[in-house]
């Protein structure tokens, strides 16, 4: 039963199915139960939490990002997929402790000052949250200060910028100065993308790393976490 | 079954009243000054079908002006088929032509001398020698039987061309005007089961050609059923008249009952009026005289009203295809046919420039869209041509293909179901209670089911313009595929029987 519902785990997660709702991939799926009613059972049942995430969550996104690269799946069946972890992890993440299992990392993810797009931001946040990290949204148009009172609150090791406007990246740098002017520069790594930025840019401004798309962003934090991964 | 090509809603350029306005000044252009005619079967037939005859003695032969009367035209246009079937080797790939369906149907054309070849090369620029870029260079050679061949291997391999209009000229040292007929029909058909249309060189190879046809179907009267050829005669010389070699082969198709295309192919300011009305009057008064003659000589013959205006290119004279003339008059003349309810093939495609690139991709662009939209059953023209129809390169033929199939998205039809506005609905509402605020997941089953259009297939990846290089790469894919020959059995049969082939065409 144990291994049967963990198969299911990962076979939603391949399917991208986040709720009973969702269609998936094949005929037929509608109505079944998909990975949150799954992970919900799995706990309700005590099964370890490490077996769900690793051999759950995390085969099933492994699997994904294979089917990814041999172009048999879209940009929108990964998102799906990212986005049935990040729902998983959340509903996990109060057990992660008892289990003794130490978070991947915490990532403040921001569309900066003066720019209201954030179709980048959003999309980066999924991809983030299916690859095991714990993200705090802050929202669009966030100015300087706030992102520095998110900074000291949250105590993330990782923060997202993002801008979709030339009249906006500039925010980047104010912000980043910003974090400087409060001592939190080396606390946090900051990761910079958007249409109009580059690496050119983001060296220019003092970013710690640039992604050109979100699977980059993903990479460049990933390559940037020291913290013990405990997903894999 | 048969290719579905693309129903589309048609573009309208012209009204009812212009429809009517063109119609009658056709009638009245076949009335007065009627059409000179210089084949005397013909001027029988017209004589004997109610048309007022008058011989003429020429300096040389004698020629005849028909005065067609428009009850004539329009019992011939009520006589000839409004469905006509173009068969396939494979029957799947067979055409039904509906003259009341707007549903396109993609096919090659013209018959040109040249085959452009294109090469990367790579170049080291002058100004930095430790660049080094690669570029498209050209090459241009004879058309031949090998080369008939292999764009027939194309067409079997590439999804939106639906026929095989023999776009290359044979013109192979053992070639001559008694074999060329059945050498480019049997290269054609042996390396595609797709339908085969050409033009006859030699009326008395007629018989030749659809006796090996009906070997390749399978008998005569498997033929009948799937009519795995056709024949385009340019029967008319425009303006108004009627050449005695091309209409006598265009009389002894119609009696066969066998498919075949009445073409005018007139030049606005040239050999027509440059006025949209004149020129498609004067194409349209011209086919009509056509088809009359194929249902005066054979009620029912299966008959397609051939389209090909084109513009004078004003600095030479020489046909101008770029131009957004020869959409217009192209899209009146698929109004008219279908205003008789007739089987329209058309023309769209073709560009002036010698080469692909730019220049190119826009000229073609232009009529493959409007043409398209425009609904003829058939469109040739499509792949491949360049230089004003001169040249044919397989490159370029790739690159149409997949234009084309862009197209046919373009052209699908706004799909409005009883669940579409409770769906965008429901879709709309679950994504505006997300934190994402995003639609992606409501796209994976149309991206399964191949409703969402692709990006395109031959995009650069760095600052070079690849698409050549990417459309050659598919090419030599295509090319590197097996060919789908006829039978061993059946090619055997045809050698047997048919004269004039040439050896080497029996295993290529």
């Amino acid at each position: 039963m144990t291994q049967s519902l963990i198969d299911s785990i990962r076979d939603n997660v391949i399917q991208g199915r986040v709720t009973k709702d969702d269609e998936g991939m094949e005929e037929g799926m509608a109505g079944k139960p998909a990975v949150t009613e799954l992970v919900e059972e799995s706990l309700a049942k005590k099964i370890s939490v490490q077996a769900i995430i690793s051999e759950g969550l995390t085969s099933g996104m492994s699997t994904v990002g294979e089917k990814f690269e041999a172009g048999e799946y879209f940009i929108p069946d990964m998102l799906a997929s990212a986005e049935a972890v990040g729902a998983a992890m959340e509903m996990l993440d109060p057990y992660l402790a008892q289990s003794g299992i130490k978070p991947k990392g915490k990532i403040l993810i921001a569309t900066v000052k003066g720019d209201l797009h954030d179709i980048g931001k959003n999309i980066v946040s999924i991809l983030l949250r299916g690859a095991g990290y714990t993200v705090k949204d802050l929202g669009n148009d966030i100015d300087p200060q706030t992102i520095i009172d998110a900074v000291k609150e949250e105590n993330p090791q990782f923060l997202g910028l993002s801008a979709l406007l030339t009249s906006t990246m500039a925010h980047m740098e104010d912000t980043i100065r910003a974090l400087a002017d409060n001592g939190l520069r080396d606390k946090v790594k900051v990761i910079i993308g958007g249409a109009p930025v580059s690496e050119e840019f983001a060296q220019r401004i003092g970013a710690d790393g640039y992604g050109a798309d979100g699977f980059q962003a993903v990479a460049v934090v990933e390559s940037f976490n020291t913290t013990q991964v405990v997903i894999k | 079954m048969a290719r579905q090509g693309i129903l589309v809603e048609p573009y309208r350029r012209i009204n009812d009243e212009q429809i009517a306005q063109i119609h009658r000044l056709s009638m009245e252009l076949l009335a007065d000054p009627g059409i000179i005619c210089f084949n005397r079967d013909a001027a029988e037939v017209f004589a004997d079908g109610g048309a007022e005859v008058t011989t003429v003695e020429g300096e040389r032969l004698p020629y005849w002006i028909l005065k067609i009367p428009e009850k004539v035209i329009l019992d011939a246009v009520g006589m000839a088929p409004k469905v006509v079937k173009l068969g396939a080797r494979n029957e799947d790939n067979c055409l039904i032509l509906d003259g009341h369906e707007p549903r396109v149907r993609f096919a090659s054309g013209s018959e040109t001398n040249n085959w452009l070849e294109v090469d990367v090369e790579a170049f080291i620029s002058k100004n930095d020698p430790v660049r080094e870029v690669n570029f498209p260079v050209f090459r241009v050679e004879k058309g031949n039987t090998d080369r008939l061949a292999t764009a027939a291997h194309l067409c079997e391999h590439l999804d939106s061309w639906d026929s095989f209009l023999r776009p290359v000229n044979i013109q192979d040292d053992a070639i001559n005007d008694d074999n060329k007929d059945v050498n480019k029909f049997f290269a054609s058909l042996n390396n595609t089961t797709k339908h085969v249309m050409a033009g006859l060189t030699q009326l008395s190879q007629l018989d030749n050609v659809i006796r090996m046809a009906q070997l390749i179907a399978g008998g005569e009267d498997k033929f009948r059923d799937n009519p795995v050829i056709s024949f385009i005669t340019s029967l008319i010389k425009s303006p108004l008249q009627l050449v005695d070699d091309t209409t006598q082969k265009t009389i002894e198709i119609a009696k066969r009952g066998v498919p075949v295309v009445i073409s005018s192919a007139p030049q606005g300011g040239s050999t027509a009026p440059i006025l949209e009305a004149g020129i498609v009057a004067q194409v349209n008064a011209e086919i009509l005289t056509g088809i009359a003659l194929t249902q005066l000589v054979n009620q029912g013959a299966p008959v397609l009203y051939g389209s090909v205006p084109g513009r004078a290119n004003m600095e030479d004279l020489n046909d101008s295809y770029g131009v957004p003339e020869f959409s217009q008059y192209n899209i009146d003349c698929v109004q008219m046919a279908r205003h008789y309810g007739l089987p329209c093939y058309s023309s769209g495609g073709v560009s002036d420039a010698k080469m692909p690139g730019i220049q190119s991709s826009v000229e073609r662009l232009l009529s493959h869209i409007l043409l398209t939209l425009a609904g003829p059953q058939y469109m040739h023209y499509a792949f491949g041509l360049m230089e004003r129809t001169t040249t044919f390169c397989p490159v370029q033929a790739v690159l149409d293909d997949a234009h084309i199939g862009m197209i046919k998205g373009l052209a699908k039809q706004p799909v409005f179901t009883d669940s579409t506005i409770p769906e965008v609905l429901e879709q709309t509402r679950q994504v505006m209670n997300s934190s994402t605020k995003l639609f992606t997941r409501f796209v994976r089953s149309a991206l399964r089911a191949g409703e969402i259009a692709p990006p395109y297939q031959f995009e650069s990846r760095d600052m070079a313009d690849e698409t050549l290089f990417r459309a050659q790469e598919r090419l030599n894919e295509i090319l590197s595929l097996p060919p789908n020959h006829i039978e061993k059995e059946i090619v055997e049969k045809v050698f047997q029987q048919i004269p004039g082939l040439l050896k080497k065409l029996k295993n290529s």
